[in-house]
C-alpha cells in the first residue's frame, strides 16, 4: 500500500462516508449503522497501517502531504504525522468503531443523523492531529464543533438545548481569539521572512517578540490566546463548568468521544502548538498553569465524590485527570511529557470505558442516579468486573495504563516542582476515594430495589465494545514501552530536550 | 530454577485467571476451582523452594541475584539533580537474597496451607463465589510474591498495592453485607494514604539517586553514605508512612480491625500473615536508607512501640474472637517495628516470620471455632469448647503459648529478642536516644504482659467453662473436617519449632547459634550498640518478660476461669465505667477520624460543587450573559438605521479621536 495519501485517508473516509450516508434514505437504518461501524474501522486500519510504516527513530514528520490551497496569502492542505499525534490518531480510530458497536441499539431515532455527525466529528478530530497547517488546524478545529453541538443537541438528555449551547460558547469564545492569534502569527512571519505562510513548521521559525508585560507583550498574548482555546478545551480549572453539563446531557457516544478524543486536542494544543511557539511566554506562565492543575486534580476530585449521578461523577474525574495531565505538559521534562502524552490515552481508555459501562446501566434502567442502584454484583457479575477494571485504570492502579502515566508525571515533575507534585499526589488517594465510593454503592451492598434485581448482564456487543478498551488497558499498564518509544523522539525535539 | 524466578508469580496469576475467567460458567465445579487453585499455589511453593535452594546451591547465600525480566517503563527521567543516572528505566527485575528467600518461603507456605484450609472453610458457598473467592485467592499470592521478589521499589510497589486490591476485594467478600462493604473501601483507602507516602519516596529516590534498584541503591549509599545522608531522613520517612499504611500502625491502624469481615482464612494469610506485615518487610528492604537517618530509626521505633502497647490495650476488652486477633495484631506488628527501629532488622524479620506461623494459626483456629459455633463470633457466647473440639483446643493453645512468648514456643525467641535489642539500644545509648528506648522498651514489657493476658482471656472465654450459647448451638458443635484440621496441626507444629532458628546468644551462655541473624547479616545487618548489656543483664531480661508473661496468665486465670470467672472484671467494669467504655469503643478513634476528617471533607467537596462550580463560576458566566443580553437591548438603541444618525455617530467619534490627539 503506497504512504503517500495515508494521511488523508486516514482524515477523509469517515467524513467522506459520513456525507456518502446523508443521502441514504431515512428508513435505511442497517445500512448506515454498517457503514459507520466500517468506516470507523477503515480508518482505524489505515490508523494501523500508520503505525506499522511509522520510525519511531523519526523526530520529524512522516507521510507529508502537501496541496496548494490559498497560495496567495500561504494556506495550504498540509499533513504530517509524528510520534505525538501518532498515539492521539490511533487513540481516536480506536474509540470511534467502539462507539458505534455501543450505540448500536442505543441510538434509534435518527440514526443518519447521528452516524454521520459522528463520522464528521472524527473527520475534524483526526484532522485537527494531522494538520501541520496552522489555518487548516484551525479550519478542524472548528469542524468538530458543529457535529458535537448536533450530537449533544439532539441526541442528549432533558437539558440538552442548555448544554450544547453552553458548549458551543465555550468553545467558540476560546477558538475566534486564537483565529486572530494565528492570523498575528503568520504576519509575525511575513515580517520576518517577506513570505506569507501558515506552515507550523515554518511558524516554529518566526520568533515572536516577548516585550514586556503581558499587554505589551506579543508573545504573552498569543501564548495566551492560543492557551484559551487549549484551556477551555482541557478543560483546565476554573473554564470546566461546561463539562459536567456536557457530558451529562450528551448521548453515551458523544461522551465518550468528547471525554476520550476532545478534551485531548486542549492539551495536544498546549503541546504542539503553545511550547514551542511561545517557549518564554510558556516558562513565565508555567507557575500558573501549574497552580491550575493541582487545583483542578485537587478539587474534581473533591466534587466528583459530591455528585449523586453516575456520569457526572465520572465527568469531573476527567478534571482531576485532564489536571494531571497539564500538570506534566507544564513540568516540561521529558519523562512528566511523555506521561502526558500517555495519560491522554489512558484518559482516552479508562474514562472512555467508564461512560460506556455508566451507559450500559442507563440503557437498561433510565436513570443515572447512584441511589437507584446498590447490590448489581450479585446480578452482573461479568459487567462488575468491567466495571471494577475501568476503576482500577482510572485510579492508577500499578500494572494497568494509568498507573504508568501518572507515574512519569509525577515522576518527572518531582525534581523540579516537589511541593507540587506533593499537592498533585493527594489527587491519587481522593480518586480511589470517589471511585470507590462509586462502586460501593452501586455494585456493593445489598440489593434493595426490585427492578436491579432482574438487570441483564453484559451483552455480547457490550462486552465486544469493551474488549479493546480492556485489552489496552492491559498492555499500556504492562509494557508502556510499545507507546512510549513510538513518540519519543518526537517529544524530545519539541520539548528541546 | 533461580533464573525462573517470574514463574513463582505468574502461577498463581494463571490460577487467578483461569478462576476469574471461566469461574463465572456454569458447569465450572467447586473441585475444579478448587483444583486450580491449589495446584497454583502449590506449584509456586514448590518453584519457591526450588529457586531457594538453587540460589543458595549455586549463588550462595550471602548474595543476591537478581533476574531482569523485561522493561517495564522506559523513560528518561534524565533531569536528576546530580543523579546518578543520566536516564533512568524500570526494569520489571525480582530478586532472590536471604530476605526475599525467608519471606518467599514463608508465603508460599502459609499461603498452600491456607488454600487447602479454605477448601473446607468455604466448601457451603455456590460455585460463583466459590471461584471468585479462591480467584482473588490466587491473585492475592501473586501480588504478595511480586512485592516480596521485586528487585526495585517500583516494582515492589506494584505487588504493594497488588495486595492492597486483593485486601479490599476480599474483605468485601461478602459484598453484599454493607458492613463488610464498608471495610472493604475503609481498608483501600487508608492504605492509599499510606501509598501517597509512599509514592513520594519512590519520587524522592529517583531525584536524588538515579535510581529505585535496591541493589544500585545499597551500592549508591555504601560507596558514599554522607552524601546521602540528609536526603535519607525524608526518604525513610515517607517510605514510613507507607509502612504505617500497609502495617496498620498508629495512626492508620483502623482499617485493620475492621477488615475481619473478611471471610477468616483471608484474615489468616492476609490480616495476620502477610501482607500486614509488608510494611516490616519494605523498611527491612530499605534498611540502608533508614539506618542512615538516626530520626527516622527513632520514629519507626516509637511509632511501633506506642502501637503495640496501645493496641494491646484495646485488646482488653473485646468479645469478637476475630477482633481480639486482629488488635493483637496490628500490637505485634507494633513489636517488629519497633525492633526495626531500634536497629534489629533480622530480629523484627524474625518475628515476622514466627508470628506469621502462630497468628496464622490462631486466625485458623479462630475459624475452627466458628465453623463450630455456626457463624458465632461472640466469646460470649462460647465456653467449654475444648472437650467438643479437642485438635482445634490443642492448636490453639499452642500458639496462644507461642504468642505470649512462653518457652520453648516460637515467639519466647523472637519476641525476646526485640526487648532484649531495643533494651541493648537503650542502655547503650543508640544514636543519643538512649533514654527513649527504654521507654519504648517499658511500653514492649507491659505490652507483654497485656497480651499474655488478653490472648488467655481468650483461650478461657472460648474452650473453658460452660458453654453458653444455647442448646441449639451446642447440638451443632463439631470438629471441622481434615482439610482445616491438618493445617492447624501444621502450623502449631511451626509454632513450636521455627523459634529455635534465631535462637539468641544469650540463652546458649554467648555461643552464636542465631541461624536466622547470620542468614540475614548480609541483606540486613543489625545495627550494634558499642557497649551491650552483660549475659547476667540479658538473662535477667529473658526472666523478666517470661515473668510477665506467667504473670499475664494468671490474672487471666483469675479472671476468667473457675467458678469466679467473669466476677472481676464485671466489678472493674462497674467501678471505672468511663474507661471501660473507652477501651471497649477502641476509644472512639473511629468517630473522631470520621468528625475531624471525613466529614469536613464530604462538606468541602459539597461546597466546592454547590458554592464554587454552580455559584461562583457559572452564576459569574451566568451573570455576564445576562448583562451582554441587556448591552444588546441598549444597543439596538443606536442601531436605528437611520442614515444620518449614523453620520452623528461618526463625526462626534472623529471629533474625540482628534480631541485626544491634539489634547
Amino acid at each position: 500500500m503506497p504512504t503517500d495519501s495515508l494521511l488523508s485517508a486516514i482524515v477523509l473516509t469517515p467524513g467522506l462516508v459520513g456525507l456518502l450516508l446523508l443521502a441514504t434514505p431515512r428508513q435505511a437504518v442497517r445500512l448506515q449503522r454498517w457503514g459507520g461501524l466500517l468506516a470507523s474501522l477503515a480508518t482505524l486500519a489505515f490508523a494501523a497501517v500508520a503505525w506499522s510504516r511509522f520510525d519511531p527513530a523519526n523526530a520529524g514528520f512522516q507521510f507529508v502531504e502537501f496541496h496548494r490551497w490559498l497560495p496567495s496569502v500561504g494556506i495550504a492542505y498540509r499533513l504530517g504525522l509524528d510520534g505525538i499525534s501518532l498515539v492521539l490518531v490511533l487513540l481516536a480510530a480506536l474509540l470511534q468503531p467502539i462507539v458505534f458497536i455501543s450505540s448500536w441499539r442505543s441510538i434509534h431515532e435518527n440514526v443518519k443523523g447521528y452516524v454521520a455527525s459522528m463520522l464528521i466529528l472524527e473527520t475534524g478530530v483526526l484532522g485537527a492531529f494531522l494538520a501541520t497547517d496552522m489555518f487548516l488546524f484551525y479550519v478542524f478545529w472548528e469542524l468538530m464543533l458543529v457535529p458535537m453541538y448536533f450530537i449533544i443537541g439532539v441526541w442528549g438528555g432533558e437539558r440538552r438545548i442548555y448544554a450544547a449551547v453552553k458548549f458551543v460558547l465555550f468553545t467558540l469564545a476560546g477558538s475566534l481569539l486564537m483565529l486572530v492569534a494565528i492570523i498575528y502569527l503568520s504576519f509575525v512571519f511575513h515580517a520576518q521572512t517577506g513570505t506569507w505562510s501558515f506552515a507550523y513548521e515554518d511558524m516554529l521559525k518566526a520568533s515572536v517578540p516577548m516585550g514586556h508585560g503581558f499587554w505589551h507583550s506579543p508573545q504573552m498574548l498569543l501564548f495566551a490566546a492560543f492557551a484559551l482555546a487549549f484551556a477551555i478545551k482541557v478543560p483546565v480549572f476554573p473554564l470546566h463548568t461546561w463539562l459536567p453539563d456536557a457530558h451529562t446531557e450528551a448521548p453515551t457516544g458523544g461522551s465518550i468521544i468528547l471525554a476520550g478524543v476532545l478534551l485531548k486536542l486542549g492539551t495536544y494544543g498546549l503541546l504542539r502548538f503553545n511550547r514551542p511557539l511561545f517557549p518564554e511566554a510558556w516558562q513565565r506562565a508555567t507557575p500558573l498553569f501549574l497552580t491550575l492543575a493541582v487545583i483542578g486534580i485537587v478539587y474534581g476530585a473533591l466534587v466528583a465524590w459530591a455528585q449523586k449521578d453516575m456520569k457526572k461523577l465520572v465527568a469531573y474525574s476527567s478534571v482531576t485527570h485532564m489536571g494531571f495531565i497539564v500538570l506534566g505538559l507544564f513540568a516540561g521534562t521529558l519523562a512528566s511529557t511523555q506521561g502526558a502524552l500517555l495519560q491522554m490515552v489512558n484518559h482516552g481508555l479508562s474514562t472512555g470505558a467508564l461512560f460506556l459501562l455508566v451507559g450500559v446501566v442507563y440503557d437498561r434502567r433510565h436513570t443515572r442516579l447512584i441511589e437507584d442502584f446498590g447490590g448489581l454484583a450479585a446480578v452482573m457479575p461479568l459487567y462488575t468486573g468491567a466495571f471494577m477494571l475501568a476503576t482500577l485504570s482510572s485510579i492508577g492502579l500499578p500494572g494497568l495504563n494509568g498507573f504508568v502515566g501518572e507515574f512519569l508525571i509525577l515522576g518527572g515533575a518531582f525534581p523540579r516542582h516537589p511541593v507540587i507534585v506533593a499537592v498533585a499526589a493527594t489527587g491519587i488517594v481522593l480518586g480511589a476515594v470517589y471511585m470507590l465510593s462509586l462502586v460501593r454503592r452501586v455494585f456493593w451492598n445489598p440489593l434493595t430495589i426490585e427492578e436491579n434485581r432482574s438487570l441483564a448482564d453484559l451483552t455480547w456487543r457490550e462486552a465486544l465494545a469493551f474488549a479493546p478498551l480492556a485489552f489496552f488497558m492491559v498492555w499500556i499498564g504492562v509494557h508502556p514501552g510499545t507507546f512510549l518509544s513510538l513518540s519519543e523522539a518526537a517529544v524530545r525535539r519539541l520539548i528541546g530536550g | 530454577m533461580k533464573d525462573l524466578l517470574w514463574l513463582i508469580p505468574l502461577l498463581p496469576l494463571l490460577g487467578a485467571a483461569v478462576n476469574g475467567l471461566v469461574g463465572n460458567r456454569r458447569g465450572w465445579s467447586k473441585h475444579a476451582t478448587s483444583g486450580v487453585a491449589l495446584t497454583a499455589s502449590g506449584l509456586a511453593l514448590l518453584a519457591a523452594l526450588g529457586a531457594i535452594a538453587d540460589w543458595a546451591a549455586t549463588v550462595g547465600t550471602h548474595a543476591a541475584h537478581v533476574d531482569r525480566v523485561f522493561t517495564w517503563i522506559p523513560a528518561g527521567f534524565g533531569h536528576t539533580t546530580g543523579g546518578l543516572l543520566a536516564n533512568l528505566s524500570v526494569d520489571f527485575s525480582l530478586r532472590i537474597d536471604a530476605l526475599s528467600a525467608v519471606m518467599l518461603f514463608f508465603v508460599t507456605f502459609v499461603g498452600f496451607l491456607i488454600h487447602i484450609y479454605s477448601v473446607g472453610y468455604m466448601h457451603g458457598e455456590e460455585e460463583r463465589p466459590y471461584a471468585r473467592y479462591f480467584a482473588y485467592l490466587n491473585l492475592f499470592m501473586f501480588a504478595m510474591l511480586t512485592l516480596v521478589l521485586g528487585a526495585n521499589l517500583a516494582v515492589l510497589f506494584v505487588g504493594w498495592e497488588g495486595v492492597g486490591l486483593c485486601s479490599y476485594l476480599l474483605i468485601g467478600f461478602y459484598f453484599e453485607k454493607d458492613w463488610c462493604a464498608a471495610a472493604g473501601k475503609k481498608a483501600f483507602l487508608v492504605n492509599r494514604i499510606g501509598d501517597f507516602g509512599f509514592i513520594l519516596a519512590i519520587f524522592w529516590t529517583v531525584k536524588v539517586f538515579g535510581t529505585v534498584d535496591f541493589g544500585a541503591l545499597e551500592g549508591a549509599i555504601a560507596a558514599d553514605p554522607a552524601r546521602f545522608a540528609a536526603a535519607a531522613t525524608p526518604i525513610a520517612l515517607l517510605l514510613f508512612v507507607g509502612a504505617v499504611g500497609k502495617s496498620a500502625q498508629l495512626p492508620l491502624y483502623v482499617w485493620l480491625p475492621d477488615a475481619m469481615a473478611g471471610p477468616t482464612p483471608v484474615s489468616a494469610l492476609i490480616h495476620a500473615a502477610t501482607m500486614v506485615t509488608a510494611g516490616v518487610y519494605m523498611v527491612v528492604r530499605t534498611n540502608f536508607i533508614f539506618r542512615l537517618s538516626p530520626t527516622a530509626m527513632l520514629v519507626v521505633a516509637a511509632v511501633g512501640g506506642v502501637t503495640a502497647f496501645f493496641a494491646a490495650t484495646i485488646g482488653l476488652a473485646q468479645n469478637d474472637i476475630k477482633k481480639v486477633l486482629a488488635y493483637s495484631t496490628v500490637s505485634q506488628l507494633g513489636y517488629m517495628f519497633l525492633a526495626t527501629g531500634a536497629g534489629a532488622f533480622a530480629g523484627g524479620i524474625f518475628h515476622v516470620f514466627t508470628h506469621a506461623f502462630f497468628k496464622a494459626c490462631l486466625f485458623l483456629g479462630a475459624g475452627s471455632v466458628i465453623h463450630a459455633c455456626s457463624g458465632e463470633q461472640d466469646m460470649r457466647k462460647m465456653g467449654g469448647l475444648a472437650k467438643k473440639i479437642p485438635v482445634t483446643y490443642w492448636t490453639f493453645l499452642v500458639a496462644t503459648l507461642a504468642l505470649s512468648g512462653i518457652p520453648p514456643f516460637a515467639g519466647f525467641f523472637s519476641k525476646d529478642e526485640i526487648l532484649g535489642r531495643v533494651f541493648a539500644a537503650g542502655a547503650g545509648n543508640l544514636n543519643g536516644f538512649g533514654v527513649s528506648y527504654l521507654v519504648l522498651w517499658v511500653l514492649g514489657v507491659a505490652g507483654a504482659f497485656l497480651t499474655a493476658f488478653y490472648m488467655f482471656r481468650a483461650v478461657y472465654m472460648t474452650f473453658h467453662g460452660e458453654f453458653r450459647g444455647g442448646h441449639e448451638a451446642e447440638h451443632h458443635l463439631h470438629e471441622s473436617p481434615p482439610s482445616m484440621i491438618w493445617p492447624l496441626r501444621i502450623l502449631a507444629g511451626g509454632s513450636v519449632v521455627v523459634g529455635l532458628l534465631g535462637v539468641g546468644k544469650a540463652i546458649t551462655f554467648g555461643s552464636d547459634l542465631n541461624w536466622f541473624e547470620g542468614f540475614l547479616h548480609h541483606v540486613a545487618p543489625n545495627v550494634e550498640v558499642e557497649h551491650a548489656p552483660a549475659l547476667g543483664t540479658e538473662w535477667a531480661l529473658i526472666v523478666l518478660s517470661v515473668a510477665v508473661a506467667g504473670a499475664g496468665i494468671a490474672l487471666a486465670r483469675r479472671f476468667y476461669f473457675g467458678p469466679q470467672a467473669f466476677a472481676a472484671p464485671r466489678r472493674i467494669a462497674e467501678r471505672v465505667p468511663s474507661l471501660y467504655a473507652a477501651v471497649a469503643n477502641k476509644y472512639y478513634v473511629d468517630e473522631a477520624y470520621d468528625r475531624t476528617v471525613v466529614r469536613p471533607l464530604g462538606k468541602l467537596a459539597h461546597f466546592s460543587w454547590k458554592g464554587i462550580d454552580a455559584i461562583a463560576i457559572d452564576g459569574t458566566l451566568n451573570a455576564s450573559a445576562f448583562f451582554t443580553e441587556i448591552a444588546g437591548d441598549l444597543l439596538r438603541f443606536l442601531q436605528t438605521g437611520n442614515v444620518r444618525n449614523y453620520a452623528l455617530f461618526v463625526l462626534g467619534g472623529a471629533l474625540a479621536a482628534a480631541a485626544w490627539l491634539l489634547l
